[in-house]
Parts: C-alpha cells; sequence; structure tokens
C-alpha cells in the first residue's frame, strides 16, 4: 500500500502492463527520456529500452497511425497525444481505422490499443490545452472512452484498458494529475470498462459526473447535505462510452431527480445522452426535468475566463436546488 | 564564415528495362525463370481481364463502384510478386490486381464490391490489411506493422501501395518521415498514374519527381517505369532484399497510367484528352510484356479463355452467396457487444424479419448510388 498521486498510480499502472506483457509498448512525444510534459511515463524507458518506450517525431497522425500497424500485429501499443487539443491532427486515424478495422475486417484483425491524453482545464493553459473533447469519441461506434477520477480507479481502469481488446481512449483530468494522493494497494487492480460507481449514497437526487467533475459534484453534495440537509447521491461515470445505463436508471429510478455535470460544452455533449437514457429507463420516477451544468456553447474562453465557463460548486448546487424545487 | 553549399550526394535514378518499343536492356534484365516469367504475365492479363468484366458487372448493377486497374497492372504485379506470403501487403484501393496475386479469391473482391463487408475479410493465415480509402492513411499502418515485424525479430517486410494523390497528404509524409527514422523495413509503392481523379501530376506537385521526395526523408527513392514489369520487379526485389537485411525502407515511383476511370461513376473526358489517352495505350504493359514473350516463345496457348473461364466461374459463385443477414452488422463492432448495442440488435431481431438484400435485388437502390471520394453522381 502506498499513496500515489494520478501521475504515480498511471505511471506504476503502465509499469505493472509492460512488466506482464512484452506485447504493450508505449509512445507519443517525449514519452521516454523525458518521461511526458507530465511525467507520467517517468522513467519507462530506463526499464524497458527505447523500442518499447520510443520517443516519436511530432506528428499525431503518424503517432496514431502506427500504433494501428502495430497493434494489427499483435503488439499493445499505448499512445500519448500530449494534449486532447491536439488529437484532431489523428483524429481520422481515431474515426477512420481505430475504431473500424475489426468490422471492415469482419473480425479477421482488432486493434487493442490506448490513447491516453490530458484533457480539461484547471491549469490556466493556452488554448488547446484546457479543453474537454470526450464527446467526439464517445460518438464514434467501435471506440470506448474512459475518464477515471482519481489516482486508484486511474490506475485500475488504465490496466483494464491496455489489456481490452478494442481501441480505448483514456482521458486524464490536468487538473486531477496531483491534486490528491490516494491509498493505492502494491498489486494491481482491474475496473471492469462500462461500469459507473456510486461514488455517495442518497436519496433526495442524483448527481452524475465524471473526471475532474466528481470533485465538484461531491462539494455539491456537501453544501446540499450541510444546508439543504438532503442527501444526494452522486454517480461517477468512470466510462463515459459504452455508458452504463443501468447504474444511472437505478439510481434516478430511486430519487427522482438528476443533476449532470461535464466540462464539455452543454449541446451535443454526454448529458443529452445520459438524459435520454435516464428518461428511456426511468421515466415514470421523474420528479423534475433532468438539468445539465457544463461549460458553455463557445469556443476556448482563455484561462482567465476559464472559472466562469467551467462548472463548479455553486453552479451545482444552483441547479441541484432548482431541480429539488421544481 | 562562408556561405557554403552542402553536396548532399542524392541522386534520383529512372530505371527502365523493357521499353514500349519492345527494346530490352538485357544487361538489365532480370533472371526470373519461365514458370515466374509465365505467371507475372498471367497475373496481369487475369487483372485485365477480370477489370473489364467488373467495369461491365458495375454497369448492370451487379457490383458498385469501384476503382478500375486497368494500365497499372505491371505496377502492381511486377512489386507484388517480390513479397513473400509472410509478408505484409497493405493496399489502398486500386489493386485489385495485386490482391488476387497476394491470394484474395475474386468472388470475394466482388463481395465487397458489391457493398458485403465479409468480401473485405483477410483469410486467417493472410498477411494483407483490407482496401483502405481515405487516401494516404493506410500508409502509417505499414509503418507499424514494419515496426512490430522488427520489434518481434520476424523478418517479414511490408508493401504499401499509394497513388500520385496520396503523395500530397500529410500521412504520407508523416509515414516516410517515421519509417526513415525508425529505420523500419517497409516499402512504399507509388503508383503514379497521373491523375487524382481529375487534377494532373502538375497541379499535384511541384517535384520533378515523386521518388525523389524520398531524399528529404533519408531513404532511396527510385523512379521505375511503371508499365515495365520487368524494371519494376527488378526495382522491387531490391528495395524487399534491403529492407530484409535491415537496411530500411524504400519509396519506388512506377510511372504509369490510368486508362479507365478514376471509379467507375467517373468521366475522364471531362479533364484529359482522347490524344493523351491513345499516347498511353501504346505504352500498355500487356502488350509490352506479351511481346517479351512471344519472342522466348513463353507465351501459353488459350491463355485469355483460360482466365475468363476462371473469372465466370468466380461471379457465378459469386452470385450464389446468399443474401446478407442484416444481424451480422452487430457481429464485429466490439470484442463483446455494450449492453446497449446488444439491445438495439436484440430490437432488430425481434421487430422485423430479416430482410436480406441480394446485389441484383430489385428493389434495393443501385449499388452505383453510393459515391467514393470525388466521384461525379452523373454516368455516361
Amino acid at each position: 500500500m502506498a499513496k500515489l498521486n494520478m501521475v504515480k498510480a498511471l505511471n506504476q499502472a503502465l509499469f505493472q502492463e509492460m512488466e506482464r506483457d512484452a506485447d504493450v509498448l508505449v509512445l507519443g512525444e517525449d514519452v521516454g527520456v523525458d518521461g511526458g510534459v507530465f511525467r507520467v511515463t517517468d522513467d519507462l524507458q530506463r526499464k524497458f529500452g527505447s523500442q518499447r518506450v520510443i520517443d516519436s517525431p511530432l506528428a499525431e497522425a503518424a503517432i496514431i497511425g502506427t500504433a494501428v500497424g502495430m497493434a494489427l500485429y499483435g503488439l499493445k501499443p499505448v499512445c500519448e497525444i500530449q494534449f486532447s487539443g491536439f488529437a484532431f491532427q489523428c483524429f481520422h486515424q481515431i474515426e477512420n481505422h481505430c475504431a473500424r478495422y475489426r468490422m471492415r475486417s469482419q473480425g479477421r484483425f482488432h486493434v487493442p490499443m490506448v490513447i491516453r491524453m490530458p484533457y480539461g482545464g484547471g491549469v490556466r493553459a493556452l488554448e488547446h490545452h484546457s479543453e474537454s473533447e470526450e464527446q467526439f469519441y464517445a460518438h464514434v461506434p467501435g471506440l470506448k472512452m474512459v475518464i477515471p477520477s482519481g489516482p486508484r480507479n486511474a490506475r485500475a481502469l488504465l490496466a483494464a484498458a491496455i489489456r481490452d481488446p478494442d481501441p480505448v481512449i483514456f482521458f486524464e483530468a490536468k487538473s486531477l494529475y496531483h491534486a490528491a494522493k490516494e491509498e493505492v494497494p502494491d498489486e494491481s487492480e482491474i475496473l471492469p470498462i462500462g461500469r459507473a460507481q456510486v461514488a455517495r449514497e442518497g436519496n433526495a437526487l442524483t448527481l452524475i459526473a465524471y473526471g475532474a467533475m466528481l470533485r465538484v459534484a461531491l462539494e455539491a453534495a456537501d453544501v446540499l447535505r450541510d444546508e439543504d440537509g438532503v442527501a444526494v447521491e452522486v454517480i461517477d461515470l468512470l466510462t463515459v462510452s459504452p455508458l452504463d445505463r443501468e447504474t444511472l436508471v437505478t439510481s434516478v429510478k430511486k430519487t427522482g431527480r438528476a443533476v449532470i455535470v461535464h466540462e464539455a460544452p452543454k449541446s451535443f455533449g454526454p448529458g443529452a445522452e445520459i438524459a435520454t437514457s435516464i428518461m428511456d429507463g426511468a421515466f415514470l420516477s421523474l420528479e423534475a426535468p433532468i438539468r445539465r451544468v457544463t461549460a458553455y456553447d463557445v469556443p476556448f474562453v482563455g484561462f482567465a475566463r476559464e472559472k466562469a465557463n467551467v462548472p463548479d460548486v455553486p453552479r451545482v448546487v444552483s441547479a441541484a436546488r432548482e431541480t429539488l424545487a421544481f | 564564415m562562408p556561405r557554403i553549399a552542402l553536396e548532399p550526394r542524392f541522386q534520383v535514378e529512372h530505371l527502365s528495362i523493357l521499353d514500349s518499343e519492345g527494346n530490352l536492356d538485357t544487361a538489365l534484365e532480370p533472371q526470373l525463370a519461365d514458370t515466374e516469367l509465365r505467371s507475372l504475365y498471367r497475373a496481369m492479363l487475369l487483372g485485365r481481364r477480370l477489370d473489364e468484366r467488373m467495369v461491365r458487372l458495375q454497369r448492370q448493377g451487379r457490383i458498385g463502384t469501384f476503382a478500375p486497374t486497368k494500365g497499372q497492372e505491371a505496377a502492381q504485379i511486377g512489386s507484388i510478386f517480390t513479397l513473400r506470403p509472410t509478408d505484409w501487403m497493405v493496399p489502398s484501393f486500386r489493386e485489385t490486381a495485386a490482391m488476387i496475386w497476394r491470394g484474395w479469391p475474386i468472388e470475394k473482391l466482388l463481395l465487397f464490391f458489391a457493398g458485403h463487408l465479409e468480401g473485405g475479410q483477410p483469410a486467417p493465415d493472410q498477411h494483407d490489411l483490407p482496401i483502405a480509402i481515405p487516401v494516404s492513411t493506410q500508409l502509417p499502418h505499414a509503418v507499424g506493422l514494419a515496426y512490430a515485424a522488427q520489434y518481434r525479430g520476424d523478418d517479414a517486410v511490408v508493401m504499401a501501395y499509394f497513388g500520385d494523390g496520396a503523395t500530397s497528404e500529410g500521412d504520407f509524409h508523416e509515414a516516410m518521415n517515421f519509417a526513415g527514422v525508425w529505420h523500419v523495413p517497409v516499402i512504399f509503392v507509388c503508383q503514379n498514374n497521373q491523375w487524382a481523379i481529375s487534377v494532373p501530376l502538375k497541379k499535384q506537385t511541384h517535384s520533378r519527381t515523386i521518388a525523389q521526395k524520398a531524399l528529404a526523408y533519408g531513404l532511396p527513392g527510385i523512379q521505375v517505369d511503371g508499365n515495365d514489369v520487368l524494371a519494376v520487379y527488378a526495382a522491387s526485389r531490391e528495395a524487399v532484399e534491403r529492407a530484409r537485411a535491415g537496411d530500411g525502407p524504400t519509396l519506388i515511383e512506377c510511372v504509369t497510367y490510368r486508362l479507365g476511370v478514376h471509379t467507375t461513376a467517373d468521366d475522364p473526358t471531362k479533364y484529359r484528352t482522347a490524344e493523351e489517352v491513345a499516347m498511353w495505350e501504346r505504352k500498355d504493359p500487356l502488350t509490352r510484356f506479351r511481346g517479351y514473350l512471344e519472342k522466348r516463345n513463353l507465351l501459353e496457348e488459350g491463355l485469355e479463355q483460360k482466365v475468363d473461364d476462371e473469372i465466370a466461374e468466380a461471379i457465378r459463385r459469386f452470385e450464389a452467396t446468399p443474401p446478407a443477414d442484416p444481424l451480422v452488422m452487430f457481429d464485429h463492432a466490439y470484442a463483446e457487444l455494450p449492453a446497449d448495442v446488444r439491445a438495439q440488435r436484440d430490437a432488430m431481431a425481434a421487430s422485423e424479419p430479416a430482410r436480406p438484400a441480394r446485389p441484383d435485388a430489385n428493389d434495393s437502390p443501385p449499388p452505383g448510388a453510393t459515391p467514393m471520394r470525388g466521384q461525379r453522381l452523373t454516368r455516361r
């Protein structure tokens, strides 16, 4: 048992999976000697060599494209895209190929690869270094989209993603990298992809969040407990796609109310799919319209205005109160 | 601190062994066995006859849109001939002749062009990627395969196909760059057929050759007469041997010509002259190689008929394929279907009896109705 922050926990997942399976290799910009700009791949090259931990040339499309070729051959590449805002330069490789080779080849090939990307705001960074783009990947059939919320589940989900036979997009909230330490057992753990967790039980309202927004949701639940005396249930999605509809529906059948929190812009975002899934499965239990607390539908606003754009505790509390009072 | 000229010892060669007049450079002539020469010609002829047959099948609505290979048989067969079955072929979408050489059954390719993904499924032991349509995006896959082969210590090499238009795409340059830096066993075979749909080579690149683009990435590039199967073979064999020996990647530019349409929904009269086509018809790769074989008394009597019979038999098998079961669409989306997708499948299974559409069914839209990239919707 050791107390690890998310960077160390992710590093440990990579280390453990590479020890376990010689087919796992890491490639990306600055992942080798430098250990990645966030140090998630620190020391891996020293341990596993430059053939397995590859400092690639600076080209996102070829990082993903060559990894597709490696995966088709039977290797299990873990790619790092330095910031999720740069992934549009490889989006065609992800959408056209990662997601489709199993279907295109009718099962002759599959693409067991992981694409790690730091995402989200909260670190006072420039444009393309602060956005949340999970909706693009969640919408693509053939992909899985995973976003952990803390060190322990990050390690277990990354291990699961590496062992998954299908391509997994793995978002890491930059604001969580060093936010907190958590006790993590020494032995590797696996959390199933596609399963949400109830982070806190309650009966008055369901708050649904993932990644960096989980902390916001939990703090909002604290406020609602302390100031309003209501017990809010908080669900940590962990996997955006495939969506764990069962856990969402079960919760809302109990609470009758739901508020969804995400950092991505509102329209056509994950919140819309989550809300529809709840309506499909728990319509007769709903006591109020489902609310979404998200970033606004505007392009990048600059970090001087980021706090006004990204959901925070007061906005979530306010939406929850309106929902409770409906 | 003078301003000095760096003198990179770069050169780009053009290789031609058998020209369109039948002149042969005996010093460069590859030493191929009679059986090998015969099988080269047979594969080229099969590619040509099938291509012409497929155009008719498309016009009859029995298959959908496809990209004919006519004119590019030497570029395809001369290069693919140098691979072992354990090597990898990474096709674009105009490599029908080469794919048949690699063992794709004709009926399977017809099935693919009739809209059935089953036709794009490589056999379990086949080291071929399926057809890739987005231009040049398959090239990084070839580099990744080659990296993986090297990583595993296998002696496989990878041959990737693309056209002149693809050399304007970023993925081409990124793939060449990664291949150079990683020094992996990959051979980039560019079929420079002069036209990317309606855009001629001179509007595609200001480079004198495509081969020279390799030099910027630190790899050898060679231009060959792509209608001369002996030259394509010789350059490819050299590149394959170099790759297998651990001496890295090569770019081969095969200068050839698309004698037919870009796809079956294209009308080349809109952008190029009949004189130009006639000029290239005189350089037809089959005519030239046929003359070479004739002189060596290697032409097999009745070969055309044998090839046509093989094609006819394959078409019969293709048309006897059972109709597509819609539920199969859920079989290969994921290793294990997520719950919600499984529910979608179950709903389909429960809600309607399977309504399979045969490729030639009257109630289905004509297969050619779905355009490929850049395809004109009008037909001649």
